[in-house]
């Protein structure tokens, strides 16, 4: 059991390459830190950096108390479960579980007890004595999850272990994973592309972009408070609509159509506005609405995606499957679920929404 | 499982298209084949005017010959020599430049080069280099004490001889085993070494058992190079000798029936080499394409 800090951390590679930048991030002891981001944001490298796979170019990284810049992998304390399993095609199930205690001289008797120990919570015992190759996708999963096991190691780092899975599979895998970080306590770092596995895994959640933090935060405060257009664009799906609007005292102008803030607007003059699909809903008669005009739609079962757009800006919305659909309809929002973000940086703007709980830190821990 | 099959109108014309193949295989591998086979059974006056055909005579004498005997060691002996040496090398080699990341091609390129050597040219260079009278070899080893001659030493010559056919096999070795490395997933070797394992000991768990195939089947190829396409390395530094101590089985069939003008025994040798290239081949196919696996 460790805490991480990751203090000014940055990477760039021969050829000057940069691939992270000014990475700050403390994590404590039994935390599960998702890392999501799309692909290229530097998320893997940054958990190459911690595991010791990638060498720090900048700053340093604290496992415990101590700084491991300069420490090989198999001293860091560490397990990583790799994308491809990284499973030894030549060994066994039980020589892979092994190989690692082995390694590090761990009496016989002790080794046994953790492989069956690993075995019975992961349900691979009766797969023991076969070759990696006469495994499911699934079943393999599960050995490379053992192998991070039977170590007992101070941090678990998991390299978008899921993504070779079909859908089902990943599901169940996810609460599996999710169940056995609560029950070892052991800290996480977890990197994923996929923005739900990232939702439904994190204590907190670390949103990357261009190898920078763009968001720090519980999973719920980054989807309801995103930091910047990018966090609202990634989290949450169907995407968060970002619509130009602009701001003339207490009204906002989106298109032709102008709708009342009720004092909330952060700000004057030209804004992104967020809507969240499922914050939209279908205007009651006489109400002050927007036009939308409906192009297609996606059936969920309990909900439909309506995609349309609003004037020439396209927009969608969830509604529930029971409600009638027609070319044009009239939709509203309540002014105080409303996300406003500056139209240059993309940074949010004070004010607008804030739902559930009021939360400060949309920023980076320092 | 469907292939695509293209039917001939003619029934001539599918020969027609196989004759040429047919031809070179059935007139320079099949007919001096059997040629040999039957020379084997036969006995020849020493004016070359009349053939006595003696059954297994010449393989019966073989086996008594205390020189076959010896040639037969002298084979068991280089060939273990030359393929361990060659093998060693290129793996370490390969090893090397798969370490190298920036200028991996240019040494790739450079070490395939001696590949190109032709094999007596080669043979020619290191018999230069070990020669006792002129070569630097000796001249360094005077220095440490040792009196190098291949002319008169066994031992000398068997090393030279050695040295001179893995050199040239190393190449080829070194690009199988590079291409085995690369193949290797990085992913394997990075868990291994968060698995506590350093790099010494990533190599021999990991890699090198990842590698089994490859290894096994340079293995065949080393082994059947070592013992017959070392002719021209054999002929152009020792011919054979000193006192018979580098005359391999290949060598010896040269001897014998082209040096010697003995040709029914000469011809018993050669079958018998044409037998182990037999075996050899069914190794290959048996154990390669099925028994290495992981």
């Amino acid at each position: 059991m460790a805490s991480i800090d990751v203090e000014n951390v940055g990477k760039i590679y021969t050829g000057g390459v940069r691939a992270v930048s000014d990475i700050r991030l403390n994590i404590a002891d039994g935390e599960f830190i998702v890392l999501v981001g799309p692909s290229g944001c530097g998320k893997s490298t940054l958990l190459r950096m911690i595991a010791g796979l990638e060498t720090i170019s900048e700053g340093q990284v604290k496992i415990g108390p101590r700084v491991v810049n300069d420490v090989e992998p198999a001293d860091r304390d560490i397990a990583m479960v790799f994308q491809n399993y990284a499973l030894y095609p030549h060994m066994t199930v039980k020589q892979n579980l092994e190989y690692g205690l082995k390694n590090r001289r761990t009496p016989k008797a002790e080794i046994e007890a953790r492989v069956t120990e690993a075995a019975r919570m992961l349900e691979i015992g009766q797969y023991l004595e076969r070759k990696p190759k006469a495994l499911s996708g699934g079943q393999r999963q599960r050995v490379a999850m053992g192998r991070a096991i039977v170590r007992k190691p101070a941090v678990f780092l998991f390299d978008e272990p899921l993504s070779n899975l079909d859908a089902k599979l990943r599901v169940s895998m996810r609460g599996e994973i999710k169940r056995l970080q609560r029950r070892l306590g052991t800290t996480s770092i977890y990197v994923t592309h996929d923005q739900l596995e990232a939702m439904t895994l994190a204590d907190r959640l670390v949103v990357l972009n261009g190898g920078r933090i763009e968001q720090v935060g519980s999973p719920l405060d980054v989807y309801h408070t995103p930091a910047s257009t990018f966090v609202a664009s990634f989290i949450g799906s169907p995407a968060m609509n970002l619509v130009k609007g602009e701001l003339h005292g207490d009204k906002l102008a989106i298109g032709p159509s102008v709708i009342d803030l009720n004092g909330y607007a952060p700000t004057s003059g030209a804004v992104t506005v967020g809507l969240r699909a499922e914050d939209l809903r279908l205007a009651s008669e006489g109400e002050e609405a927007l036009p939308f005009r409906v192009d297609y739609t996606e059936e969920l079962g309990a909900q439909r995606l309506v995609h349309g757009s609003l004037g020439d800006q396209s927009l969608t919305i969830a509604l529930s499957a029971a409600t009638e659909l027609s070319q044009d309809m009239r939709i509203v929002i309540d002014p105080a679920k409303l996300h406003f973000f500056s139209a240059e940086t993309g940074k949010r703007l004070a004010g607008g929404a804030i739902v559930g709980a009021i939360s400060s830190a949309a920023q980076p821990v320092a | 499982m469907q292939t695509k099959r293209t039917v001939f109108k003619s029934r001539l014309l599918p020969y027609l298209l196989l004759a040429p193949q047919l031809i070179i295989t059935l007139i320079f591998f099949v007919w001096p084949a059997g040629q040999a086979i039957w020379q084997s059974f036969l006995r020849q006056d020493p004016f070359g005017m009349k053939d006595t055909f003696i059954w297994f005579a010449n393989y019966t004498r073989l086996l008594g010959d205390a020189d076959y005997m010896n040639a037969l060691g002298v084979t068991v002996v280089f060939s273990i020599g030359v393929t361990a040496l060659s093998m060693g090398a290129s793996l370490l080699l390969a090893v090397c430049v798969n370490r190298v990341i920036r200028s991996q091609r240019f040494y790739t390129t450079l070490l395939v080069w001696p590949y190109a050597v032709a094999p007596a040219a080669s043979g020619l260079l290191w018999w230069f280099m070990f020669n006792p009278s002129v070569g630097i070899i000796p001249y360094g080893l005077n220095y440490l004490g040792y009196n190098w001659n291949f002319r008169l030493n066994p031992n000398d010559a068997m090393i030279l001889v050695i040295i001179a056919a893995a050199w040239k096999q190393i190449s080829y070795n070194f690009l199988f085993f590079v291409a085995g490395l690369q193949s290797v997933p990085h992913s394997l070797t990075e868990a291994a070494a968060i698995d506590g394992a350093g790099p010494v000991k990533r190599f021999w768990t990991i890699v090198f058992p990842l590698l089994s195939p490859t290894t096994f089947f340079l293995a065949v190829i080393n082994i059947t190079y070592a013992m017959f396409d070392t002719f021209p390395i054999i002929d152009s530094t020792t011919s054979g000798g000193p006192a018979q101590s580098t005359n391999i089985l290949v060598y010896k069939v040269y001897a014998d029936g082209f040096i010697g003008l003995n040709l029914g025994p000469s011809a018993a040798q050669s079958v018998v080499l044409m037998l182990i290239v037999v075996l050899l081949t069914i190794v290959q196919f048996r154990w390669i394409e099925r028994k290495v696996q992981y």
